[in-house]
């Protein structure tokens, strides 16, 4: 009893001279709209803890690592295999990262589809799309430091976007990797960027959209048919919380600590589990024999990449990430009043919907990448029997060319191989002898020309292998001047 | 406090007096400002102005290279800072065609920069990324890519192969 008179006095004697505790009473007892206590208003604070739980890592992992080529992959490697829990800290880094990405991109799909964009907190939704870029900025970032060879070659698919801006481009690609190769200094201004300019911008922003949302009032639940009106609106919202408002802690408070808990919670298991990601191949960039692939948040731009039709490239490189940003800020000024509810909003449910679906059928293929040609089908993939028993000899040898000639690096034989190109296994119900000659020697329709690349007895022994790739119940092509002859 | 006292004989600050130590702060914090942000912009921006220089670079003997053969050849970039590790080899594709007569292209996709990989039997370069393919003599084959490989300058001289180069190829600087 006398222990917690003291512990009184000395919090009270602090009290008087900081009046901290008064300044952060007022934040903590503001009133609320009694149904923003919601599980759906829980992912921004979901996104602030896992944001701390980074800062709180970052600064461990940064009391290791070694921002420079030459040792930054071996300081990793410490890390991982002889730093006390190194490797559960990178682990709580990277999955804290990702877990960060998710539940900023949940609370930014809630805000737009409860209104919370709309007048008069067009400001908070602005500082927010500022914080998305700054937290993707970190994850892309963040990939650079993991000194890989996804890295590495991270930053030519960054230098190669960099050059294509007209009359800059030269001078972008030097100032993004600070010389004239990735190198030493290109990790130097990564790792300065990740460590000290975008989390101090992060930690600004967090502020600001903090004290917005403070100062303007949490959004409250959006009644189909209550529309936004300058005029009534904050008369409305205060109100409402005068007669049915909330402090906000402990009452809104609650569910969002249960969040925060098990968003932590979540992030240590999933390290604790999987553990930390990489570093993958040594990034030196003589070992040419690697598939650079981005971390998941931009494998959707990656995928992209190789799907947009070159001649529209250059517009979609250059001028769709300015429109698209420049969209996201542009919502609460386009649509800053009228109906919250998403129920009465539905080309703003149908617009997110389809951005949703685009940028996860896009992030999909960049994980199966259709387009890229599998390296090693040609020494990795043996051709299936049922492809050569019962073939003749001219027939055999041209499975053998098939094989030699990498066409399965690009074509799939028996399901396995490329899909750059159509599989081959019924290819001859689809082409006559004629035009596999032509296809073969010429190309065409994203296929290299082979004409100069085989002999005249490679090409005569290939198209006769692939004229035997039919289901038997199948007829083989022909051109519409041979009458069909059943049986053939 | 700090205005004096008229039994001394001084007079209270006049407003002019206050402007002009308001002015003057002013002017020295815009000057100092002005001071620290040459500077600061001028290192920021020091990567761009430095031009780098094309360097010729050794590839090794010729011997080397077989004539009718593609081959992966590797320098030591010579911009490079003490820090730099293995991320200052530079690889590049060597094709020799015959005698003097060679190709050396850059290990980069003219797309995205993703590194190339020759085939030799079927004489193609395949780029892992997103699926651009070349010919041997670095023309565009397929794909996304907007030209054929970079091709860096090169020189033949005391029975070594020299290649120009010095920084990443892109779109905007092929080499």
């Amino acid at each position: 009893m006398r222990n917690l008179a003291r512990l009184r006095a000395i919090a009270g004697w602090l009290e008087s001279r900081t009046g901290l505790g008064a300044i952060v009473a007022v934040p903590m007892a503001h009133r609320v709209p009694r149904n923003t206590a919601s599980w759906a208003y829980v992912f921004g604070s979901a996104t602030l803890i896992l944001f701390v739980l980074q800062i709180a890592t970052g600064i461990c992992l940064a009391l290791v690592y070694v921002p420079s080529p030459d040792q930054a992959y071996e300081s990793l490697e410490y890390l991982n295999y002889q730093a006390a829990l190194g490797w559960y800290l990178r682990a709580v880094h990277f999955w804290g990262s990702n877990a960060m990405v998710l539940a900023m991109t949940l609370h930014m799909i809630q805000v737009f589809l409860w209104g919370a964009h709309k007048y008069p907190r067009e400001l908070t939704w602005v500082a927010g799309v500022l914080l998305f870029l700054c937290t993707l900025g970190m994850a892309f970032t963040g990939q650079v430091l993991r000194w890989d060879q996804d890295a590495y070659w991270g930053l030519g698919i960054g230098a190669s976007i960099a050059s294509r801006v007209p009359y800059a481009g030269p001078a972008l690609v030097q100032t993004l990797l600070g010389g004239p190769i990735i190198a030493g200094r290109t990790l130097s201004r990564f790792f300065t960027l990740h460590v000290f300019v975008v989390p101090g911008l992060l930690i600004g922003l967090v502020g600001l959209h903090l004290w917005l949302v403070l100062r303007l009032g949490i959004n409250e639940w959006p009644m189909p048919g209550r529309l936004v009106d300058r005029e009534t609106y904050r008369r409305r919202y205060e109100a409402e919380i005068e007669k049915d408002g909330v402090p906000f802690f402990p009452d809104a408070a609650r569910k969002d600590m249960v969040g925060m808990g098990v968003v932590v919670l979540a992030v240590l298991l999933c390290a604790a589990i999987f553990g930390p990601n990489g570093p993958h191949g040594v990034p030196n960039p003589t070992i040419i024999d690697t598939a650079p692939k981005p971390d998941f948040y931009f494998l959707a731009l990656y995928a992209l990449f190789a799907l947009i039709p070159p001649w529209i490239e250059e517009v979609v490189l250059l001028v769709g990430p300015v429109v698209a940003i420049g969209l996201l800020f542009a919502v609460p000024f386009l649509a800053g009043t009228g109906e919250k509810s998403w129920r009465r909003r539905p080309m703003a449910v149908l617009g997110l919907l389809l951005i949703v679906l685009i940028v996860v059928t896009l992030a999909a293929l960049g994980v199966i990448v259709p387009w890229s040609p599998v390296m090693d089908a040609w020494t990795g993939l043996p051709t299936p029997a049922r492809f050569v028993t019962g073939r003749t000899a001219l027939e055999l040898q041209g499975a053998l060319v098939l094989q030699n000639k990498q066409c399965r690096n690009c074509h799939a034989l028996g399901g396995a191989g490329g899909q750059r190109g159509p599989a081959l296994d019924d290819v001859a119900t689809r082409q006559t002898q004629d035009q596999l000659i032509r296809q073969v020697l010429q190309g065409g329709g994203n296929m290299p020309a082979y004409g100069k690349n085989l002999t005249p007895a490679e090409v005569t022994a290939v198209v006769a292998f692939m004229q035997t790739l039919r289901p038997s119940n199948q007829s083989a092509a022909r051109t519409a001047a041979e009458p069909a002859t059943p049986g053939r | 406090m700090c205005t004096g006292s008229p039994a001394h004989g001084f007079s209270p600050p006049t407003a002019s007096r206050r402007s002009f130590l308001f002015t003057l702060g002013l002017a020295l914090n815009a000057v100092a400002a002005f001071l620290v942000g040459i500077p600061v912009i001028g290192y920021l921006l020091g990567p761009v102005r430095r031009r780098t220089e094309q360097a010729w670079i050794s590839l090794g003997p010729l011997e080397r290279f077989p004539e009718g053969q593609t081959r992966l050849a590797t320098y030591e970039n010579p911009f490079r800072v003490a820090w730099d590790g293995a991320t200052a080899t530079i690889p590049c594709w060597v094709r020799r065609i015959a005698g003097d007569k060679f190709q050396i292209f850059a290990i980069n996709c003219a797309h995205l920069g993703c590194p190339v990989r020759w085939f030799a039997q079927s004489r193609l370069f395949m780029c892992p990324c997103h699926g651009g393919v070349y010919y041997e003599d670095g023309s565009l084959a397929s794909g996304p890519p907007p030209r054929g490989l970079f091709e860096y300058a090169y020189q033949v001289r005391d029975g070594k192969l020299w290649v120009q180069g010095g920084q990443i190829p892109t779109l905007s600087e092929p080499v």
